[in-house]
């Protein structure tokens, strides 16, 4: 059984961003950037599943320029088999990337493709679900579980009243939501070993120009809070002044 | 300009996206779930009358060719909306814009990106595009119209087979929508204390109860609750948070409420720059006190 796992390097989810004063883009000095947090749970499943079952061969994909290598590096130490990086410096949307991904899965012809929900710099939320309508591949986002079969994925998802159980009949999609494992600390070994696993290169598959493109980044505008009160009965009496309690 | 195709849910998400709809000229309904209960001026409205959501992979093929002859299809941000939305712009071969806060022209949208750290304005470089968008930004919308309605049995192809779903409404007011939040984070100590406390002053106030993935993560509550970047976005005039630190990812979430309590131990929380008022005091004996005080 064979697992694609696209990954995007990404801003530090936890790093305050903001953008240029000129708005062109965003002040990304000192800015660490690190696999999207969803990505490296996607990556953590597959490994936890080869564990499960030897068989399977887990192959990282990212779609970027040279500085992804250092995230694809990372996939590998924590335990995939193989890398390919798509190298481009061209802008992307979710549309293209799900192209390239096709391109490279129509190759590689995957069993499972298994990867984010969404990127926490961009909040798209997007290239999966296009991806497998691109295959007419079932889809299974937000998976909180995934229990791979002989012939189907049973993924355990998280909708907006609760959570739903779907069966996926192979080749299929599925997009990961956090609570479906917390990743690995990479050991030492794992790091030297990524080394000499194979990163394979190559070049856009596409040549599909975005169709969403971005114009300008701007502040959002800041709340003005701070006000403290100093008891539950000051509280009650500022909200009943501010006509949000009657 | 042509017209607009709204996938609504059900009858809540109908009134929700509405005044989006009505600001961008005529448009059409199509309701999966519930007959509709308000006319909101569409020209016209197509209900399925489902008894629960179809995956997405159903409801994209059973809705690709009625998209194709719109310009325009939209639904409220939702998880549903996220995940069967963008497999129709992967049916249909379309762009897509995800959490749309305001529209500038019609080719041109405003968004957030870095879990609203940022305001990116987006143009479509496209003449069909899929957008879900967050209503809060979007005013009320003006109810009455004479909408035309029927009812069909859409026709369902895939393979993805549903074992089993879990659909949680413990009669409080839908998240997304409600009036009043108040939410939890890490220091409630288990699912009944939070129930207890955190969900018994939502009761005395007729609000919704949310979470942090904190609170979400250690199994202290329901995973739909999870209000921020990755969960749930809120609106609510009123927004209580108790016991949570004021993460970007949980900000992200409440940042259009209108008023923000917030009530910490730690007098320099983040939160604190953020809320309205702010009360530095243990939530174990704020929140029972601000409950019974409420009641009265
Ligand atoms: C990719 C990604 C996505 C994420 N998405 C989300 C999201 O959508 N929503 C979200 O919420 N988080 C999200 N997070 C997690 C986020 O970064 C924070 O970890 C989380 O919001 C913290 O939750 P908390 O405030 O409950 O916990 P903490 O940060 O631990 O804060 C607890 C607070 O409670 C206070 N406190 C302790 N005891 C008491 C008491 N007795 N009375 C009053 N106050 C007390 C403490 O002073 C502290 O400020 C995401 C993280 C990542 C990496
Ligand atoms: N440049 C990229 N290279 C590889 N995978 C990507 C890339 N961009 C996005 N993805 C994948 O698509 C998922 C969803 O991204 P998005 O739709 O942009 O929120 C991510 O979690 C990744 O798995």
């Amino acid at each position: 059984m064979k697992i694609l796992v696209p990954i995007k390097r990404v801003i530090d989810p936890y790093a305050k961003v903001k953008p240029l004063a000129d708005g062109t883009g965003l002040d990304l000095g000192n800015i660490k950037f690190d696999i999207n947090p969803f990505d490296e749970i996607a990556v953590e499943e597959a490994v936890r599943q080869k564990e499960k079952n030897p068989e399977i061969q887990i192959i990282a994909v990212s779609i970027g320029g040279a500085e992804v290598e250092e995230q694809l590096r990372k996939a590998l130490a924590m335990g995939a088999d193989e890398a390919i990086h798509v190298e481009t410096t061209d802008p992307l949307d979710p549309s293209i990337v799900a192209m390239e991904l096709q391109a490279v899965a129509e190759e590689l012809q995957p069993d499972i493709i298994l990867m984010g929900k969404q990127t926490t710099d961009n909040d798209n939320n997007q290239t999966g679900q296009i991806l497998a309508a691109r295959f007419g591949w079932p889809q299974a986002t937000f998976a909180s579980h995934v229990e791979l079969g002989e012939k189907s994925a049973t993924v355990t998802r998280e909708t907006d009243t609760g959570e739903e159980t779907l069966m996926l009949p192979y080749p299929c999609l599925i997009t990961t939501d956090l609570r479906l494992n917390e990743p690995r600390f990479i050991p030492l070994p794992g790091i030297i070993k990524a080394r000499s696993k194979p990163l394979h290169k190559r070049e856009r598959q596409t040549s599909d120009t975005p169709r969403v493109a971005v114009l300008d980044y701007v502040a959002p505008p800041g709340r003005s809070g701070g006000k403290k009160v100093g008891s539950v009965d000051e509280l009650i009496s500022e909200l009943k002044a501010k006509g949000v309690l009657s | 300009m042509s017209k607009t195709l709204l996938i609504a849910f059900d009858a809540g998400d109908a009134l929700n996206g509405a005044a989006f709809c009505q600001q961008s000229g005529a448009y059409d309904v199509i309701q999966i779930m519930g007959e509709p209960k308000l006319d909101l001026g569409a020209e016209s409205v197509t209900t399925w009358n489902l008894p629960s959501q179809p995956p997405a992979e159903y409801l994209a093929n059973a809705l690709k060719d009625t998209c194709a002859n719109y310009t325009r299809v939209v639904a409220v941000s939702s998880m549903q909306a996220k995940d069967g939305l963008a497999r129709l712009a992967g049916l249909l071969d379309w762009a897509m814009i995800t959490d749309v806060i305001e529209v500038v022209d019609e080719t041109k949208f405003k968004r957030p990106i870095l879990a609203g750290s940022v305001i990116t304005t987006v143009e479509l470089n496209a003449s069909t595009c899929l957008l879900t968008f967050r209503p809060a930004g979007f005013g009320q919308p003006t109810i009455g119209g004479n909408s035309k309605q029927e009812s069909i049995k859409p026709t369902f192809t895939g393979v993805t087979k549903r074992v089993s779903a879990t659909v949680r409404e413990g009669g409080r007011p839908d998240l997304s929508s409600a009036k009043v939040v108040v939410s939890g984070g890490r220091p409630l100590k288990d699912a009944d204390t939070f129930e207890k406390v955190i969900g018994g002053l939502a009761d005395t106030l007729g609000g919704a109860v949310g979470a942090t993935r904190a609170a979400v993560d250690s199994g202290i509550a329901a995973n739909e609750l999870q209000v921020g970047q990755t969960g749930k976005i809120v609106a609510p005039d009123l927004y209580i948070a108790a016991g949570i630190s004021g993460s970007t990812q949980h900000m992200a979430g409440i940042k259009d409420s209108k008023v923000i309590v917030a009530i910490n131990t730690d007098g320099d929380a983040p939160i604190f720059d953020a809320a309205d008022f702010g009360l530095v005091m243990d939530l174990y004996e704020a929140v029972p006190e601000l409950t019974e005080k409420l009641k009265k």
